[in-house]
């Protein structure tokens, strides 16, 4: 055998059993070279070549190939499901005013766009939680409201939340395992409608993924690192929109003393201690306390407070 | 010479950016009047549509759409790599091909929203209220005003 068959037929091979991904990681166009090569020597026929480029590709691709759209349907899935454990708290105004902020806030990210764009709720839980859902759905809990004196420490929860879908830290957590296959489906797939069996595969894995993304916002949490990300991104965030960072600090500390008497559910469980994230914010943030605004203290007291007091 | 080289090759290279296309990654993009997200609108463009994008500035790309207008969309609506559209939308001639179309295209969409709804296992009668929930950017101009917001940078 030539040097070329040798070649042709090791790269050939090595696409087929899946190993592409791995020796050629972050070397997109090789899988096809390789299917190429071998095709051209008479190794495998076009067909085979097709669906071996097909496939590796398939591989290849994780959760930042998912498009924005399919981020889109992801995140509403999420919050449907987040929905069946902490039920929406059905408050007209008060869910207008958590909109207006958080809209005032999200035009001032890195990722001002999304999809379908940002939109917020609270739930009615007594849980100190917030969650983010891909693409931008975003929950807030009437405990964790109760860790915010004012607008300022408020829109500090919002801006936190809103740096997690800047950053996808939400299609981070699918296994990777569930995306391999799903883009597997879709690849052997012509631009046709899906048939019966690839849609159910593809709902399956819809949902696997789905799961992954709830247990890690509900359960297991994000890593250290990416909830570090988030408050140094929310950080800028509350500069870039006007609000005092401080509101952060003040709003992490409330939340510590809440959870420590809470016995450690919800947020507890999901993030690093409120207390280490204000310790690391502080070397950020310079600027001296503020008395909060009359106004906005005014605008936030007359829709939150009845629902923070629990009526 | 030297400089007629840089010269010409700066011409090429500035004449590649301004003509560059791009696809909106939005459902609903909003093309503005200047590079605010709270400027106005004076056009608006589906997911998947191309744009003629110039060189980005401070995150906003100066566009004109294909029924040539002009103006800004913020780089978190627009994706260098083409996007499928759907079948019988305005802007199909985008020189995808049919394997880029099956990736886009295809996948978690509604299809498999749709099945999860009529089997019943998730309920979206919520997430569809939460997501009508719509704020405007005079909404969001009052309420920055009467809060006492700084200008604050985009």
């Amino acid at each position: 055998m030539s040097d070329r068959h040798m070649l042709a037929m090791t790269l050939a091979l090595s696409a087929a059993g899946g190993l592409a991904a791995v020796l050629f990681a972050g070397c997109e166009g090789m899988p096809e070279v390789g299917a190429q090569i071998a095709k051209d020597a008479g190794v495998i026929s076009a067909d085979q070549a097709q669906s071996l480029t097909r496939g590796a590709q398939a591989l290849q691709k994780t959760w930042q190939d998912l498009t924005p759209e399919q981020e889109y349907y992801i995140g509403r899935a999420v919050t449907a499901q987040v929905f069946q454990t902490y039920p929406p708290l059905d408050r007209p105004a008060a869910n207008a005013y958590l909109n207006i902020l958080g809209q005032s806030l999200a035009v001032f990210s890195d990722r001002p766009e999304t999809y379908g764009g940002y939109h917020f709720l609270l739930l009615d839980s007594d849980e100190i939680n917030a969650f983010a859902a891909p693409g931008g759905l975003i929950l807030v809990t009437r405990g964790m409201l109760r860790c915010c004196q004012n607008e300022d420490e408020l829109a500090a929860v919002l801006a936190h939340e809103i740096c997690h879908v800047e950053k996808k830290h939400g299609l981070a957590a699918i296994k990777q395992g569930r995306l391999t296959e799903a883009f597997t489906v879709i690849a052997a797939e012509s631009a046709k409608q899906s048939g019966n069996e690839q849609l159910a595969s593809l709902t399956r894995e819809f949902e696997g993924s789905v799961g992954d993304i709830v247990m890690t916002l509900t359960t297991s949490g994000y890593s250290r690192t990416q909830e570090r990300d988030a408050d140094a991104a929310a950080v800028r965030l509350l500069q870039r929109a006007g609000y005092p960072e401080t509101a952060m600090i003040a709003m992490l500390n409330r939340m510590d003393e809440r959870l420590a008497n809470s016995g450690g559910i919800g947020f507890a469980k999901t993030h690093p201690s409120a207390k280490s994230r204000a310790d690391a914010l502080r070397t950020m943030i310079q600027a001296a306390e503020s008395a909060p605004d009359a106004i906005r203290q005014q605008r936030f007291a007359a829709v939150m407070r009845p629902i923070i007091a629990g009526r | 010479m030297k400089n007629r080289v840089l010269a010409v090759l700066l011409a090429i290279s500035a004449g590649v950016v301004l003509a560059a296309p791009m696809s909106v990654q939005v459902r609903n993009g909003k093309v503005r009047a200047t590079p605010s997200q709270l400027g106005a609108v004076v056009a608006t463009v589906e997911y998947g549509a191309v744009v003629q994008a110039g060189a980005p500035q401070k995150g906003w790309y100066q566009v004109t759409t294909s029924d040539g207008k002009t103006g800004w969309l913020h780089e978190s609506a627009l994706s260098k790599k083409p996007i499928a559209m759907r079948a019988g939308a305005t802007d199909a001639a985008t020189g995808v091909s049919s394997d880029e179309v099956a990736l886009a295209g295809k996948g978690f969409n509604e299809q498999v929203e749709a099945k999860l709804r009529k089997e019943g296992r998730l309920d979206y009668t919520w997430v569809d209220r939460m997501a009508a929930f719509d704020v405007s950017a005079d909404q969001i101009r009052n309420f920055r005003t009467q809060g006492n917001l700084p200008g604050g940078a985009q």
